[in-house]
Order: structure tokens, then C-alpha cells, then sequence
């Protein structure tokens, strides 16, 4: 068996933390960054305050490519890295951003905005503004939000946070940091990793894959791992075998085509789709806004999202309504299926064993057609929805409904759309009455479940009172984007 | 900077700072630079000692049961577990109750919350024994719970006697006023969500004794508690405490449970012992801000005139009563807020539920109490169709015979038209309103709201012997300076603003002065870092500390520069030079504290403070609990979105007394927080349990919200009072720490106006807390019905 051409043997773990190599002493692949930094590293700067990529505490910096082949630094949870996925990776913690001309001038804003009180949560804002120091793209000021909303601070009511992150995002020193962006996207690196009963794979082409799949059908797969990585960090887990396919390059690629149709890889980064998103479709980019973290869509991917079959995963809504398809390969070849149909029950996928989701396919927006999506949440950034929602009607020359696709997410065991209120719509004229007619019909549709999130009581009259949102929000622009807070007005998302 | 003399200051004098200018007014965090290197160390970073062992807390999955017997044989015999301890082998007390030996360090007989501590597990690592805690077997029999505080008050289980507070006639002044109002008030637990979790370290030393690092607000508590735990004297016991990732009240009494757990430990192993908790078991196991239920009836003037008023209010303490009874007195000395209130009854008490038993949260009771008030106000604006900002103008203290409050205490200083003139000076409130009725008249589905949120906030420990604080500096033979006190650093800048007291009062560089790690071998018998008291008490102490040292170098100075030592008062000490206005000479601090020490002079002196003139006499509602109040105004401005329930917060402007500020930019920082942590209490902030089994349903940052980076308003603007120094405190400074929490409640105020502003005018908002998208939502929903 070959990983990336290379003879295959039980490899080491190794990668380079703050400029210096290190090669891991025999730990389980399930051991996160954290603890390796914390424990065997004596670096205890970075912290853990959740263990689950919802507060911030362990923020590191990984060198990645992303998707379009750019080098970045990237700010990850570290409290969800496990060690293999950094192999062969640069990685910056706040113990190492200080050179030898003194405080970085992420360090230096932050300290000197009073942005920091008891100093717990620091390490972490330290390194989310070490990326925004080095980000071109941060060119509206929503985005400094996106950037920051993945780090919690108790303390200091964020002010002083914003001015620092205002004051260096983009700055982009000339530094050692800076020299490392422009080093060329080096070879997928592949791994094979055992320690004990556990073993770690990560194939760097298709091929090797199926072989894997076939000398361990029980293997799980892991890509991103934002999720997978809470079995360990928050129940404790130990899983014995995982394939990761973080290193086939055929799943991570993206393209957009002239005519707004998206070629979405299952390991593409969320990120990156929220990147290209803005130019296709801003009904998707107004989900990935608030998708959680940008630590998470760092590392997150779309096919973890989906593949996650999640009832309340973010994406699922809106690909349903945009009409996107999944493309399922496995040794035996290929077949798609419409999203929807994807999802067959509670965390259950169509995927047969030995299959992979491997690309979504989204077709190029129809003329004519009105999309928009929504995310319901106790709190608008970082955290779970209650309920997420993808809209699209596609009207005829004369305003009436020729296709309807309502999908929601939190409303059922799976991302789900609403059949019998569509039909309601299909035929109508596009109008507040018609709406108004159809949304009742979504008390047929949707039994939704109480829960800490939200009552059942919520869920069943937030739909409907979306639903007319989405008509009033598309009667003056076809796709709206979301207004940013900072100029908000009418809307409150 | 304006010298200092060696003289002893009277009070009136130390209240009158050198001079407004404070170098200190600019100043960072002393810790900035460390906190954003990842330099800075809290107990869970300390390098580990030789043989540490890590232990894991066995607690109960029921909320209420008998314990029927518990077997450890198996997990003592699980890899690498050293013990496994229960309550039989604690040689001491088996109590950790804060005031009230009520609370027993492992359950006996009985457990009366989920998350309860049954047993301790420790091992070669955390992970054996995180295993071996697995395989403690306790029999429980369960019990029936009671898992709220109605079913607490309807089952008759109370943590305390009621507590009342009484002014004038209210049942005659009610019955009498021309509008009459009766209702209901309830406002949620909070969580304290401190960054850094609970933790403990603990070194055994010889002879017995031990040094334990601990992150707690309260290092002389967790000292006691140990030793009795243990059955040892206190002085077998050191607690430092390096800094915390933040307290809030959570580290007061609570630290303590874990601290004594890891010593019994260390005891009885002889090994260090580490006790760090991962979230989610913080969460569970350790107690939150007290949920409160409260029943009144008002009467009004039709102009607004609160003429009388009764409270029944009811606080749930969980199943001990930890700090219970003083976070509801707190709640009913801060029923008035900034209104005076002619005619009125409170009566308190702590209801026992099966829950953990809750604890100081920022506030301590005053914003639930405050809360009462403010809905009230809310409520009778809606019912007599006033302006919410003139009815709270209207009742505010000041006038003839309207300067005292209902438990007697006279209001002096009274600060609440500076801060009222100093906001209005910054916020038109008119226009403001005029706006928001404006953009309510032309939007259909998003409407706005403002609030007017004074705030009147006493500051003293109410248990008056607590108000005392003890300080230690020491002068080394190069003039370099060791500051210590009694107080501990959660964030606050409470070791900033002493290195400024100490720099200002010894007239030399802050940087000449190291802030060390809180001692209790330093500093004994202190006082928990709370009540906003940290800088007040220790300040103080710390000022006395200094004014030792100065009147022994005086001397010294005298005899340097040809003087009689009789001139020693006239000795100035500034800019790190001593000098005298007889003579010519300078000498350095350094050349001063050198001769001092060559003429055997003593370089270390210890300073203590207790605040003077308080008390209150529970039994007749009556006295004088608070040194001086803190006062504040905050101007909060929202819109909700009508289809969804969601709101955000669009303006925030607050004029705030902070006395001469110690150090304005910490100060900032701490009433741009609370106003946020005050605002996520009553809004995405919701503790939820399951309703049979008791399980915290919320316990982690997943499933618990606290405010995020875009929750703060892009217009969030502090001013702070200037030109106000308050008598009787260190440099004229006030406490900072609480009373900006109360901001929050602003919001609500504001909520109620946008979401009246969704149906027809004088309807009642019903808006339960915390105010999440979904409790809007429904308030919205049935203004329109």
C-alpha cells in the first residue's frame, strides 16, 4: 500500500511549531494540539476553556493553502486539532509570536487597547487577530466581526477588542509571519499512523483510498474534524481507526463557473465557500456569516456538514434550495442524488459502505429566481440554530410560482423541505396573499421537537413568520445580501 | 504629580487626591503584557511538582436520593489510582459552608443536588482517574426533588427566616393611591462563565503542613476550610493565588469544596494533588447567580408618584445555603434603586430547591433586587401611559424629606443628578425618543426602544466585620519595593490600581514596585475580593503600609539633609526624589532607603484599614450598611425584529461615578463589561434543567450563551464623572466592580418600549426573562392578539 507515492511503514507525527521542528513521541492520534502543547510542550499559553471550539481560549495559527492555492495563516481551535491533522504543518501559538524586536503588533494593540482583563481568554483574541493581521480580503466591517465573533471574553464587553482588531487587521508586517506566505503549496502529505489499537490514515489520492476501504470497512472518516474531534474532547473517546480525507486534492478543489454554477469539493473549508459564495450567491453567504467561528470554518468543511447529517447542520437548508446535488463516488463508480434526498434520517446519509461524498454540484441560479436564507439562534454568532431556513421561488414572466423550494433545518429528524407548502406556492401568483395562504401549511409540514434551544412553540411560528419574511425581503432585491450591523436598519440579521 | 508628606493624612485628606492628572489615568493592565504573550500563569499553567497526582470528583446523577452504601473497592483498584476518599476519611469537619455549616464537603447519608461530591478520585493521571471515578458504586434510593423555587415555597422548604424591611404605612398607602398595580417578577440563574475554571493545586510541605495555589477570590476562606476539613490549625495552611481567569463572585465561597478535596489528598498520599475542572463539571457541580421570584403590589400617584409598595421576594438558594441570606439582603437594600420609596415592606427568604446551591454573582442580589423595581416602573408607565424616562425622574430621591432610605440609611453625596446632567450632556434623550417613536411610526416588522437605567448601588460588605483589609510593603536595601495585600486579581486591575496607591503614596515609579502573588502567609484573615470592595479596603491598607514607611524615612531624610528630625513631617517624597523645603539637597529614594538601611531603620511595615460608622441590625430593618453608594445612568437603545424575536443593541451611552477614578481606563473597561455580562443575564443567558431528573440541560459552551464580540453595541460610549472625589476613601476613588452590572436592565426597559410599540398603546408588555429571541417573540405575539 503507497500514501502519496511514498513506501508506507508506520510514520512519525511531526510538524513545525513556531519555526522549530518537532517530532512527536509515540501518542495516540487522537491526542489534540492542546493538550500536546500544554502537557508535553510546557507551552501553556494557549488555554482550554470549552474543549469544544466554542470559546476561543485555544487559538492557534496553521499555515494552509486554501482553496484557490493562496498560502494563509489560518486561526484553528486547537482543542480540535488532533495531532495528525497538523502533520507536516507550521503552527504559531502566542508563546512564539514575539520575536527578537519584541511584541508582535497583534500583542502590542491588544495589550494596549486594554483589551485584556483577566487575561484568560487573550491568548486565544491574539492569535484570531494574528490572522486578521495578515488578511487582505477583510474589506468590510461585518467581516472584522466574522473574523473576532469566535473568541469569548467575559470581561471586557468587546470594545476595546474591536478598536485593537480595527487598528491592525490587514496591517500585514513584513515579518517573519508575512515570508512564510509566500512559501509554494507543498505536496499533499500522506500519513499512515498507529499507536496501540488506534490507527490514523490520511490517503493522498482515491486510489489508495478504496484500497483502505477495503482492508477496513469499519473505519470512520474524518475531514475537518470540528465535530468528530468533541467525541474525544468532550466524551472521551478513543476512536480505533479513522481515514482522513483531508489529503486527496480532488475533494478540495472549488470552482466557480461563468454562469454562477458552483463545483463545491467535499474537503473544501468553509471558508473558502463563504469566500467564493460572495461573488454566486449571497442567500449562501448570508448562512456562512453566521455558520459559527471563523476558527471553525478554518477547518470545518462541507462535506463534514453534511455528511454530519446534522438536523440542525447550517448548510443543508440553503444547498437544498439552490437545487444542489450530491455526488457520491466510491470504487465502484459514481452517482448523484438531489441534496434532499441525501438525508434519510436522525445523523443517517445515503452513503452506501465503501462510498464518499465527494462534490455538490450547484446548478447556475434560473432567471427570474428569488432566493434567501435565514439562521435562528439563542445568540446570532457562535452558536447552534434553532432553526435554519433556505428559501427560493423561481417565477414565471408573469409573477407566477414555477418552482418552490423551502427547506429547513431544526424543524424535523433531518434538513427537510416543506412539501406541502410548496405545492401551495407552485401555480400561485407571487404574492403577500398567496403567502400568507401557504404559511399555515406549515404546521402540516413540520412537528418540530422542544428543546433547549428552542420550544416547539418557537420553531412552528418562526417558520411561518420567515416565510413571509423571505416574500418581503425579495420583493425589491432578488437575493439580498445580509445588511451589516454597522448600517443596519430595517433588518435586524 | 503634587508631593507627598510624610505626615499622616487625616481621612478628609486622603480623600483629596494629589491631583486630577493621575499618571496612573492612562494606564494598562499591570498584567497586559503577559496576558497577550501567554506569559502569565493561572493555576492550571504552574509547572507540575515531582509525583503530582490529578484528581476527579465523583458526584451524584440525582438530584435528591438517600445513599444506601458506597463501594470504592473497585476503583482503588483501577490502574494508577493512589485513593479514593470519601466522607469517612475526612479528619476534621466534613463542612465547607461559607457561614452556615450546612454543607457537607462529601454527601453523607443524603444527596441533595446532580453534581453533588460523593468522592474523590486521584491517580497517576487524569484520565485514570477520570476511569476510576467510573467505578465508584453508590447505591441511591431517590427521593422526591424539588426542582424550582415554586415548588420550593409551595413544599415550605426555606433556607432562611424572612427578613423585613419596613417603612411607614404601605398596606394603608396602597389602598389609598388612586392607581393600583399587583404582579409577578422572576429573573433567571446566570452562570459566571469564567474563562479559567475551578482549580487547585496542592503541595504538601513538611511538618504536615501544605501550600495550596488556588484560584479563588477568597484565599483566607479556602485556608480555614481546609484546616477544618483537615481538623489542623490555619497557620499549617498557605493559599496563594497567582491571578484568576476571572472570578465574578463564582470564586467567593466555591473554591473551597475543591481546594479541601485536593488536601485531603495530598495528606493522604503525601503527593502534590492537582484539581482542575473541565467545563461541563464546573457547570454541573459548582452554583450561579440566584434565581429570584417576587410578588408586589404598588400604588401610584396618576402622575407617576410611587406612593407605596410590598415585596415578597423569594430567592432560590439551591441546597445549602452558601451566601444565600446575604445576596437576598443585598436584593432588598437595592428594592429602591434611585427611588425613594415613602411607604414600603419587603420581606426576603431563601427557598431550598434540589439544585446547586447558588452563590455570589457580580451584584451579589442587587440587580435582581433593583430588577423588582424597575419592572414595576415599566409596568405602572404602561398602565398610566407615561414616558418610562419621566416616571423614573419622578421618583427619584432628593427634595424634602426624600433623602433616606427604607432601611434608614440617609443619603449623603448623592450623585444621581451629576451623572443625570453629565448623560443628558451627551445624550439628547428628547430627540432620542423623538427618533425612536419616529422610526416605530414608519416600520412595520422592526421596532425600537430606549431606556433610562439609573443606578444607585451601595458599597460595603453588609456583614459589617468583613469590611477590613490588611496590606504588607517591603522596601528592599536598593529601593526596589514588594507591594502585597490582602486582595486577589480576577481581571480587575485591582493590583494596577494598588501599585498606583503605592507609587503615589511613596512618591516613586509604579515600575520600582512588584505586585506579588496574594499570600495568606503575607496578608492573614483577610477579607474575599467582592463586594466591589477589592480597591476601597486594600487601598486603603495599602496607603497605611506606605504612611509607616514615609514617617520612618522622613527621619532618616531629616538627618541627610541637615535637619532636625522634628522637621520629618515637612519631608516631601515625589518622582522617586526626597527633598524638604529647608533644604537644598535632593537625595534619590535609593540613596534614602540605603542610609535607612545602614542606620538599622526598619524597610517593612504592614498597613491595615476597616471601614468606620457602619452597621445594621437585621431584626429591626434598620442602619447604616454602606459606606457611600456608587451611582450611574446608562441611555440603552435596541430595535426588535418582530418576525423573529431577535434584538440588537444599537446605542449604549453611560455617565458613571467612579469618584476620582484610580485608573480611568480599567475603569472603563470594567462598566463596559458589566453592562455586557448584565445584559446576556437578561437575554441570551438561559439556564435550563431537565424538569424530572434534575440535569443541567445547559452546561457547556455549546449549549449555555454568553454575549459575543457582535452582541456590543458599535456605539458604546462611557463617560465618567469628574471633579467628584468621595469623602473617606483611598485618593477619593469609588468602587467600580458591580454597580455598572445594572446597566443591563436598561435593556429590558428598552425591550418593553419596542415591543408596546408592536400592538396598541397602555397594553402590558409580558416579557419573561431572560429575554431570548423566543420569550420577545412571544411578548410580541400576544401585544398584537
Amino acid at each position: 500500500m503507497r500514501y502519496g507515492g511514498r513506501p508506507t511503514g508506520m510514520q512519525s507525527l511531526h510538524f513545525i511549531l513556531n519555526g522549530t521542528p518537532v517530532d512527536v513521541p509515540g501518542l495516540s492520534p487522537t491526542t489534540t494540539l492542546l493538550r500536546f502543547l500544554r502537557d508535553r510542550e510546557g507551552l501553556t499559553g494557549t488555554k482550554e476553556g470549552c474543549a469544544e471550539g466554542d470559546c476561543g481560549a485555544c487559538t492557534v495559527a496553521v499555515l494552509e493553502h486554501d482553496a484557490k492555492g493562496r498560502p494563509r495563516w489560518r486561526a484553528q481551535n486547537a482543542c480540535l486539532l488532533l495531532l495528525p491533522m497538523v502533520q507536516g504543518k507550521q503552527v504559531v501559538t502566542v508563546d512564539g509570536l514575539a520575536g527578537p524586536d519584541g511584541l508582535h503588533p497583534a500583542q502590542k494593540a491588544l495589550a494596549e487597547a486594554t483589551g485584556s482583563q483577566c487575561g484568560y481568554c487573550t491568548p486565544g483574541v491574539v492569535m484570531a487577530l494574528f490572522e486578521a493581521t495578515y488578511r487582505d480580503d477583510l474589506d468590510e466591517p461585518w467581516k472584522l466581526d466574522a473574523q473576532m465573533c469566535g473568541n469569548l471574553c467575559r470581561c471586557t464587553g468587546y470594545r476595546p477588542i474591536r478598536d485593537a482588531a480595527g487598528a491592525i487587521a490587514g496591517s500585514c508586517p513584513q515579518d517573519r509571519h508575512a515570508e512564510a506566505l509566500h512559501e509554494a503549496k507543498p505536496a499533499a502529505i500522506g500519513l499512515s499512523y498507529s499507536h496501540g489499537v488506534q490507527r490514523y490514515f490520511t490517503p493522498t489520492s482515491l486510489e489508495v483510498l478504496w484500497e483502505l476501504l477495503a482492508a477496513h470497512p469499519e473505519a470512520r472518516f474524518v475531514n475537518g474534524g470540528t465535530d468528530l474531534s468533541l467525541e474525544v474532547t468532550k466524551r472521551f473517546e478513543t476512536p480505533p481507526l479513522l481515514i482522513s480525507l483531508e489529503g486527496i486534492e480532488a475533494l478540495g478543489t472549488l470552482t466557480v463557473s461563468g454562469d454562477g454554477a458552483l463545483s463545491i469539493g467535499a474537503s473544501v473549508r468553509l471558508a473558502d465557500l463563504e469566500d467564493a459564495s460572495r461573488r454566486v450567491s449571497p442567500a449562501l453567504e448570508r448562512m456562512l456569516r453566521y455558520f459559527g467561528a471563523r476558527q471553525i470554518k478554518n477547518r470545518g468543511t462541507v462535506g463534514g456538514n453534511l455528511c454530519n447529517a446534522s438536523p440542525i447542520g447550517d448548510l443543508p437548508p440553503i444547498l437544498i434550495a439552490l437545487g444542489a446535488e450530491a455526488v457520491l463516488l466510491s470504487r465502484q463508480g459514481r452517482r448523484t442524488l438531489p441534496l434532499e434526498d441525501f438525508f434519510l434520517d436522525y445523523r443517517k446519509t445515503a452513503l452506501e459502505p465503501g462510498e464518499i461524498l465527494a462534490r455538490i454540484e450547484v446548478p447556475p441560479t434560473p432567471p427570474n429566481a428569488r432566493t434567501i436564507s435565514y439562521k435562528l439562534s439563542k445568540r446570532r454568532e457562535l452558536d447552534i440554530s434553532s432553526v435554519a431556513a433556505g428559501m427560493r421561488v423561481v417565477l414565471d414572466e408573469e409573477g407566477v410560482v414555477l418552482e418552490a423550494r423551502l427547506a429547513f433545518g431544526g424543524m424535523a429528524a433531518t434538513p427537510k423541505r416543506a412539501a406541502k407548502t410548496e405545492a401551495a406556492l407552485v401555480g400561485q401568483p407571487w404574492t403577500e396573499a398567496t403567502v400568507e395562504a401557504a404559511a399555515p401549511l406549515l404546521a402540516q409540514d413540520f412537528k418540530p421537537l422542544s428543546d433547549h434551544r428552542g420550544s416547539s412553540w418557537y420553531r412552528s411560528t418562526v417558520v411561518k413568520n420567515l416565510l413571509l419574511a423571505f416574500f418581503e425581503e425579495t420583493s425589491q432585491q432578488a437575493s439580498p445580501r445580509l445588511a451589516d450591523r454597522h448600517t443596519a436598519t430595517a433588518q435586524v440579521r | 504629580m503634587a508631593p507627598q508628606t510624610a505626615s499622616p493624612l487625616t481621612d478628609a485628606e486622603a480623600s483629596n487626591p494629589p491631583s486630577r492628572e493621575r499618571a496612573s489615568a492612562g494606564a494598562i493592565h499591570e498584567s497586559a503584557y503577559r496576558h497577550v504573550t501567554g506569559e502569565a500563569r493561572y493555576v492550571d499553567d504552574l509547572p507540575l511538582p515531582a509525583g503530582c497526582l490529578f484528581g476527579w470528583v465523583v458526584t451524584s446523577p440525582h438530584p435528591h436520593a438517600r445513599v444506601t452504601g458506597i463501594d470504592t473497592s473497585r476503583a482503588k483498584a483501577a490502574p494508577g489510582v493512589r485513593a479514593v476518599l470519601t466522607a469517612a476519611d475526612i479528619p476534621g469537619h466534613n463542612d465547607v459552608g461559607a457561614i452556615i455549616p450546612d454543607e457537607p464537603l462529601f454527601a453523607e447519608g443524603e444527596v441533595h443536588t446532580v453534581g453533588q461530591a460523593v468522592a474523590f478520585v486521584v491517580a497517576d493521571t487524569a484520565t485514570q482517574a477520570r476511569k476510576a471515578a467510573a467505578l465508584v458504586e453508590v447505591g441511591y434510593e431517590p427521593l422526591p426533588a424539588l426542582l424550582t423555587i415554586d415548588a420550593g415555597i409551595a413544599a415550605g422548604a426555606f433556607l432562611s427566616e424572612p427578613h423585613t424591611i419596613q417603612r411607614g404605612e404601605p398596606k394603608r398607602a396602597i389602598a389609598e393611591a388612586p392607581v393600583q398595580l399587583a404582579g409577578e417578577v422572576r429573573t433567571g440563574a446566570q452562570e459566571h462563565f469564567y474563562l479559567e475554571t475551578q482549580a487547585s493545586l496542592v503541595v504538601p510541605e513538611e511538618g504536615g503542613t501544605l501550600r495550596i495555589a488556588c484560584s479563588t477570590q477568597h484565599p483566607s476562606e479556602v485556608q480555614a476550610k481546609v484546616a477544618e476539613v483537615l481538623g489542623k490549625p490555619r497557620s499549617t495552611v498557605v493559599v496563594e493565588v497567582p491571578r484568576m481567569g476571572g472570578g465574578f463572585g463564582g470564586k467567593e465561597s466555591q473554591a473551597a469544596p475543591y481546594a479541601c478535596m485536593a488536601a485531603l489528598a495530598a495528606l493522604s498520599t503525601g503527593r502534590p494533588v492537582k484539581v482542575w475542572l473541565n467545563r461541563d463539571q464546573d457547570m454541573t457541580q459548582t452554583g450561579r447567580r440566584h434565581p429570584f421570584f417576587s410578588r408586589f403590589e404598588a400604588g401610584f400617584s396618576k402622575d407617576g408618584q410611587l406612593l407605596g409598595l410590598e415585596v415578597d421576594m423569594f430567592a432560590d438558594g439551591g441546597w445549602a445555603n452558601d451566601l444565600s441570606r446575604s445576596v437576598l439582603d443585598r436584593g432588598l437594600f437595592h428594592l429602591d434603586n434611585a427611588y425613594f420609596l415613602p411607604h414600603v415592606r419587603c420581606t426576603g427568604r431563601v427557598v431550598k430547591t434540589n439544585l446547586p446551591s447558588n452563590t455570589a454573582f457580580r451584584g451579589f442580589g442587587g440587580p435582581q433586587g433593583i430588577f423588582v423595581i424597575e419592572e414595576i416602573l415599566n409596568r405602572a408607565a404602561a398602565q398610566l401611559g407615561l414616558d418610562p424616562v419621566e416616571i423614573r425622574r419622578r421618583n427619584f430621591y432628593g427634595g424634602e424629606g426624600r433623602d433616606t432610605t427604607h432601611y434608614g440609611q440617609k443619603i449623603q453625596n448623592d450623585r444621581l443628578p451629576d451623572v443625570m446632567a453629565l448623560l443628558e450632556s451627551r445624550v439628547d434623550l428628547a430627540a432620542r425618543q423623538a427618533d425612536i417613536a419616529a422610526f416605530n411610526a414608519q416600520s412595520g416588522r422592526v421596532k425600537r426602544g430606549g431606556g433610562l437605567m439609573p443606578v444607585k448601588f451601595g458599597i460595603s460588605f453588609t456583614a459589617s466585620h468583613l469590611n477590613q483589609a490588611g496590606a504588607l510593603v517591603q522596601i528592599y536595601a536598593d529601593g526596589s519595593v514588594q507591594l502585597n495585600h490582602g486582595g486577589t486579581e480576577m481581571g480587575q486591575g485591582l493590583h494596577s490600581k494598588m501599585l498606583w496607591v503605592a507609587a503615589t503614596e511613596l512618591g516613586i515609579p509604579v515600575d520600582r514596585i512588584r505586585a506579588m502573588t496574594t499570600a495568606t502567609d503575607k496578608v492573614p484573615n483577610t477579607s474575599a475580593t467582592a463586594a466591589s470592595s477589592g480597591a476601597d479596603l486594600n487601598g486603603m491598607a495599602v496607603r497605611a503600609a506606605c504612611v509607616t514607611l514615609r514617617e520612618r524615612l522622613a527621619e532618616v531624610a531629616c538627618r541627610a539633609l541637615g535637619l532636625d528630625p522634628s522637621e520629618a513631617a515637612g519631608v516631601g517624597f515625589e518622582e522617586g526624589e526626597v527633598f524638604h523645603p529647608k533644604a537644598q539637597e535632593r537625595l534619590t529614594f535609593e540613596a534614602l532607603v540605603a542610609k535607612a538601611y545602614m542606620q538599622q531603620v526598619s524597610l517593612s511595615a504592614t498597613g491595615y484599614y476597616r471601614t468606620p460608622d457602619i452597621a445594621y441590625d437585621p431584626k429591626l430593618g434598620r442602619g447604616t450598611p454602606f459606606h457611600y453608594f456608587a451611582y450611574g445612568v446608562a441611555w440603552v437603545e435596541l430595535e426588535v425584529n418582530g418576525l423573529t424575536g431577535e434584538h440588537r443593541l444599537l446605542r449604549v451611552d453611560i455617565a458613571h461615578d467612579v469618584g476620582e477614578s484610580l485608573a480611568d481606563r480599567i475603569d472603563i473597561g470594567q462598566i463596559e463589561g458589566a453592562f455586557l455580562q448584565g445584559w446576556g443575564w437578561l437575554t441570551c443567558e438561559e439556564i435550563l434543567h431537565h424538569p424530572t431528573d434534575g440535569r443541567l440541560l445547559t452546561h457547556s459552551a455549546g449549549t449555555y450563551k454568553i454575549p459575543a464580540y457582535g452582541d456590543a453595541p458599535l456605539h458604546f460610549e462611557v463617560s465618567l464623572l469628574r471633579g467628584a472625589p468621595q469623602p473617606g476613601t483611598i485618593h477619593g476613588s469609588k468602587a467600580v466592580g458591580e454597580p455598572p452590572f445594572m446597566f443591563g436592565i436598561g435593556a429590558v426597559t428598552a425591550l418593553h418600549q419596542a415591543i408596546a410599540a408592536f400592538g396598541p398603546p397602555g397594553r402590558e408588555v409580558r416579557l419573561s426573562m431572560p429575554a431570548t429571541a423566543e420569550s420577545v417573540l412571544r411578548a410580541v405575539v400576544l401585544q398584537q392578539v
